[in-house]
């Protein structure tokens, strides 16, 4: 194991350049610790993004050697080969500087597949009874868990060719909502994730399953969402 | 993996597009099937029909692949269906060789 | 083009592709036996001039070929060339009034 990683980081926005770094390399590390120590003791002007540092918000998702990851849950040992790291913003998003990028279109898309819950009971109605062991509840389940961090959307090639793909989170998480018995906005929910934008145009390369951190299936939901959507257009309800 | 099976998929598809044209007007010549089949023995034209079948054969398992990840209930094995798909193309491209 | 017509063609697809595979496996089947065979001209056209069967069956592949090439293309237009709207669909079009006519006069000239 080398006692120094060669590490190379974007700066700039979308014009810019690769810098390289040197930075010592220590027994437990991970690829946001390499980051953090650039910008605290090598280049302060560096920004970045972070928070729990814990795998938890996802806040810290960059590509590293050309795949996005969370970089605070990568072990630089996975990573490194032979001490090198290269390390630039998630693909996909607009540069703001340097490793952040601007996330708005990511959750725009999520608003436009209707990823919002609206039911109709109100604060004294009875609550309702939702058993968990449905089909429907436990396909929501399986894929509730996403908590935006955009990786999947990083991965994913019809994003990159289709600027207005709404994408694999937006997606999956209309998918949980199709599932949920209790929400009133179905049918405008179908027609939100139908067409060119949306659920058609997956190709089933399954990058975002490939590349989630949470192990979700993005790819699931998808395909249950052409199901859905089929179904609908072929009952003339689309 | 899932991703090249994809990409395969998608080239093979558009070379398929550009060659049946070519291979409609072929056949549609209406010509003693004979003198085709002379110009077929030719080594040029049978290493272009073994690339034919084998841009076929992977052309259709990237579509079952796509088929089955569509339409039939979500299991994790279906990830390994590229793995398939891929195989069906050797098997495939293998025949014809074996039968050339 | 609307959602309805989108989900339709992606329908069309899927449905046409079903379809392909099962004449693609026969077709791909007769070729090799007809290769092994070492078949020659007057032979093949022995067997397949007046079939009705095989009239009706390359008939029906040259039918799902049109619908399936020209949607698949569709997409890659889209994706990769960046093009959109009513001009892709006019030209996808002619592509596919293209396949089914030389398809058939194919079909025709093997199997009528």
């Amino acid at each position: 194991m080398s006692a120094t990683l060669r590490v190379r980081v974007w700066r700039g926005g979308a014009e810019g350049a690769f810098r390289e770094y040197e930075v010592p390399r220590h027994e437990s590390q991970t690829v946001l610790d390499v980051v953090t120590h650039v910008q605290r003791h090598l280049d302060p002007t560096l920004a970045y993004r972070y928070a729990c540092r814990v795998g938890m918000c996802g806040s810290c998702a960059m590509t590293v050697n050309g795949a996005p990851r969370w970089t605070c849950r990568t072990h630089v040992d996975k990573v490194a080969k032979e001490g090198r790291l290269e390390i630039s913003p998630l693909r996909n998003l607009p540069v703001i500087r340097d490793l952040v990028t601007d996330m708005r279109e990511f959750f725009d898309k999520w608003a436009r597949a209707k990823g919002q819950f609206r039911g109709e009971r109100r604060r004294s109605d009875d609550f309702a009874r939702v058993s968990p062991q449905s089909e429907k509840r436990r396909l929501a389940d399986v894929a509730i868990e996403c908590i935006g961090c955009a990786v999947c959307y990083s991965a994913c090639d019809v994003v990159a060719w289709n600027p207005g793909y709404l994408g694999p989170a937006a997606l999956n998480r209309a998918w949980t909502l199709v599932n949920d018995e209790r929400d009133t906005q179905q049918a405008a929910r179908l027609r939100a994730v139908a067409g060119d934008a949306g659920c058609l145009s997956c190709h089933t390369h399954m990058s975002c399953t490939d590349r989630c951190p949470k192990a979700l299936s993005p790819t699931a939901g998808i395909a249950g969402l052409k199901r859905a959507v089929a179904a609908a257009a072929l009952r003339g309800e689309l | 993996m899932s991703k090249w099976v994809a990409h395969v998929h998608r080239v093979s598809g558009i070379a398929l597009a550009l060659f049946l044209p070519a291979h409609f007007w072929v056949l549609g010549q209406g010509l003693e099937m004979d003198g085709v089949l002379r110009w077929t023995e030719q080594p040029l034209v049978k290493v272009a029909e073994w690339g034919l079948v084998v841009l076929l054969a992977a052309h259709l398992g990237g579509g079952l692949r796509v088929l089955a990840l569509e339409f039939l209930p979500w299991r994790d094995w279906q990830k390994s269906l590229a793995a398939a798909a891929a195989a069906l193309t050797l098997g495939w491209g293998l025949a014809f060789a074996l039968a050339l | 083009m609307s959602i309805r017509g989108e989900t339709r063609l992606w329908i069309a697809q899927r449905a046409s592709a079903a379809v392909l595979a099962l004449c693609v496996l026969v077709h791909l089947a007769v070729i090799v036996y007809a290769v092994r065979g070492g078949l020659t001209g007057a032979e093949i056209l022995a067997r397949t001039r007046g079939n009705a069967a095989w009239f009706a069956f390359y008939s029906v592949f040259v039918l799902a070929v049109t619908v399936h090439a020209p949607i698949g293309l569709r997409a890659v237009l889209g994706e990769w060339l960046a093009w959109r709207g009513r001009s892709r669909d006019a030209v996808l079009l002619l592509f596919a009034m293209l396949l089914a006519w030389m398809g058939m006069r194919a079909v025709l000239a093997v199997f009528a």
